[in-house]
């Protein structure tokens, strides 16, 4: 019997498959399509005080592999989350991490305080990589010691785990990782997506209102491997492999590469039931390969 | 909603461009209302990564029908489906056409392959209802007729009908339209309407609009496709709180 729950900063998860933040709302409509109660985690669209609109459409294209995102964090909001979206999200069997993006160090620090107090969210994803707003964002995720500041200041209002959502658009990712670790950030997740750009030839114009994006999708996840692989071999923090994986073989070369748990995206758009079959493909490897605990996998990387 | 795995039975070519293709999908066609769509995986492969959104053309027995042209590499590979191969169908989405009650004249206008939802609107329409169908398109090779009735045509190039747009059409028949109470249900490109919706917020015409947009998902995760309501709110979804939407109620 394969036991493919995983420990990751403190935090027990029944299997390593967490859906991504910005990819799965705050739940419900991807319920409609797949069984929640069978994945690791869900990891809620992020969150800043007040609700956000979001940018103007149009806010996505398709990209050889990939895909161009521009969302720009459109949210609910604290309140409503708590009011109107918690009441589902806790009746059911998973563990449930908060994904939260702010515009000041304060607002992370008010979100945080507000969200610890409901029982059933079980951990934080702080996004200091959103590359598609302009205040907060990539404007936090490049700065190292801003990066600091924000975990050491989050990590005080609660008790509940803490990771950092780092960018990849910074050239030495594991500086990032070293910074969360010193400051008490619980684990990392890697790799927010690519910023990224893409014209009409005819009428020369972005394709994509906001003109830059983030790039996801299968097109990223040579870059995600070797993020993760950065700073594994640099920073002794758990990490949460990020980018591009689209199925079981996808997601055990992440793990194999440092990954304790990773998150899908970009693949619930195109088969909302991805992460349940994942949880099987992984189960028939590690049964084929003689893997008694999924943990096993984690680095075990053969350079 | 489904996910099913469908059976391609034919690929009709329509004209030059355009093709109508009928799968077998059993879920997803005892679910189908008029005006809902279907987010389409064409290839096995991530190539093309993101589904395709179609209109429902069409509903009989345990088939589906969509109506398409090829305006890109998804597109070319559905037109080269062979009958007996599979697609993967994502549906039935979004809201349909509010079309029981309320009027007595069913108004169809449509833009080129903005007549793609209709066949399916008309054969559920209420046996009591007038029906009514403007086309429109750039020329007469782009006017598909498909399951229609009653049809006056515009052509841009005068080509054939009306030399004019569909809009332009429609005021000029809105005397003889408008004797009895009737509803536009309308479907095509952008700029067109643009154009129906102006007219019909000035004359307080009630018009039902289908609109299209790039998305995602299809169904309110990916949050690709937003669109500005009329009073102020926060965005709506085209996927989740349309495709059709009330004339009036959103900013084209």
């Amino acid at each position: 019997m394969v036991d493919l729950s995983i420990n990751i900063a403190g935090l027990r998860l029944k299997n390593p498959v967490l859906l991504a933040s910005g990819t799965v709302g705050y739940g419900n409509e991807i319920a409609e399509f797949t069984d929640l109660n069978k994945l690791g985690g869900i990891v809620t669209k992020s969150l800043s005080l007040k609700p956000r609109k979001g940018n103007p459409p149009p806010r996505i294209t398709e990209t050889p592999s990939g895909m161009l995102n521009a969302i720009g964090l459109a949210n609910v909001g604290v309140e409503s989350f708590l009011n109107d979206k918690i009441p589902f999200l806790k009746k059911l069997n998973t563990t449930l991490i908060c994904n939260i993006a702010a515009s000041s160090i304060e607002e992370y620090v008010e979100c945080t305080r507000i969200l610890t107090l409901e029982e059933s969210i079980h951990a934080f994803e702080i996004n200091v990589s959103c590359p598609n707003v302009n205040e907060g964002g990539l404007e936090f995720g490049n700065d190292l010691n801003a990066v600091g500041r924000i975990t050491d200041r989050v990590k005080n209002a609660t008790n509940k785990t803490i990771f950092i959502k780092l960018s990849p658009n910074v050239s030495r990712i594991s500086d990032f990782a070293k910074v969360v670790k010193e400051n008490g950030g619980d684990g990392v997740s890697a790799i927010n997506t690519l910023v990224g750009t893409a014209f009409d030839i005819y009428s020369r114009k972005p394709k994509i209102k906001n003109i830059t994006g983030g790039l996801s999708g299968p097109a990223i996840k040579p870059i995600a491997l070797a993020k993760v692989l950065e700073i594994k071999r640099n920073v002794d923090i758990p990490i949460i492999g990020i980018g591009g994986i689209m199925d079981w073989k996808d997601a055990a070369e992440m793990m194999i590469v440092g990954a304790s748990a990773f998150q899908i995206g970009t693949v619930n758009f195109i088969n909302p039931n991805a992460g349940v079959e994942i949880v099987e493909g992984l189960k028939t490897y590690c049964e084929q390969n003689s893997i008694q605990n999924i943990s096993e996998l984690t680095g075990s990387y053969q350079i | 909603m489904y996910v099913e795995k469908s059976k391609v039975e034919s690929v009709q070519k329509i004209s030059d461009n355009i093709f109508l293709i009928k799968v077998l999908s059993p879920s997803i066609a005892s679910l189908a209302k008029p005006g809902q769509f279907c987010n389409i995986k064409v290839s096995e492969n991530s190539f093309p990564l993101l589904r395709r959104p179609f209109s429902i053309c069409d509903v009989e027995d345990d088939y589906l029908f969509f109506l398409f042209d090829i305006h890109g590499e998804g597109t070319k590979l559905i037109s080269e489906k062979k009958p007996g191969e599979s697609l993967e169908l994502l549906g039935p989405l979004g809201n349909g056409f509010d079309y029981k009650d309320g009027y007595d004249t069913a108004v169809i206008v449509a833009g080129g392959l903005g007549v793609a939802p209709f066949p399916f609107l008309l054969k559920n329409l209420p046996t009591n209802k007038k029906v009514i169908s403007l086309l429109g398109g750039r020329s007469n090779k782009n006017i598909v007729m498909q399951g229609l009735k009653n049809v006056l045509i515009a052509t841009d190039d005068g080509s054939e009908g009306f030399h004019g747009t569909v809009v332009d059409l429609l005021k000029r028949e809105i005397k003889n339209i408008s004797q009895n109470k009737f509803r536009i249900f309308a479907c095509g490109p952008n700029p067109m309407l643009k154009a129906l919706q102006n007219y019909c917020v000035e004359n307080n015409y009630d018009c039902q609009i289908s609109v299209e947009c790039a998305m995602a998902c299809g169904f309110g995760i990916c949050q690709g496709c937003p669109i500005d309501p009329t009073n102020g709110g926060t965005y709506l979804l085209v996927c989740k709180d349309g495709p059709v939407f009330e004339a009036k109620s959103v900013k084209l």
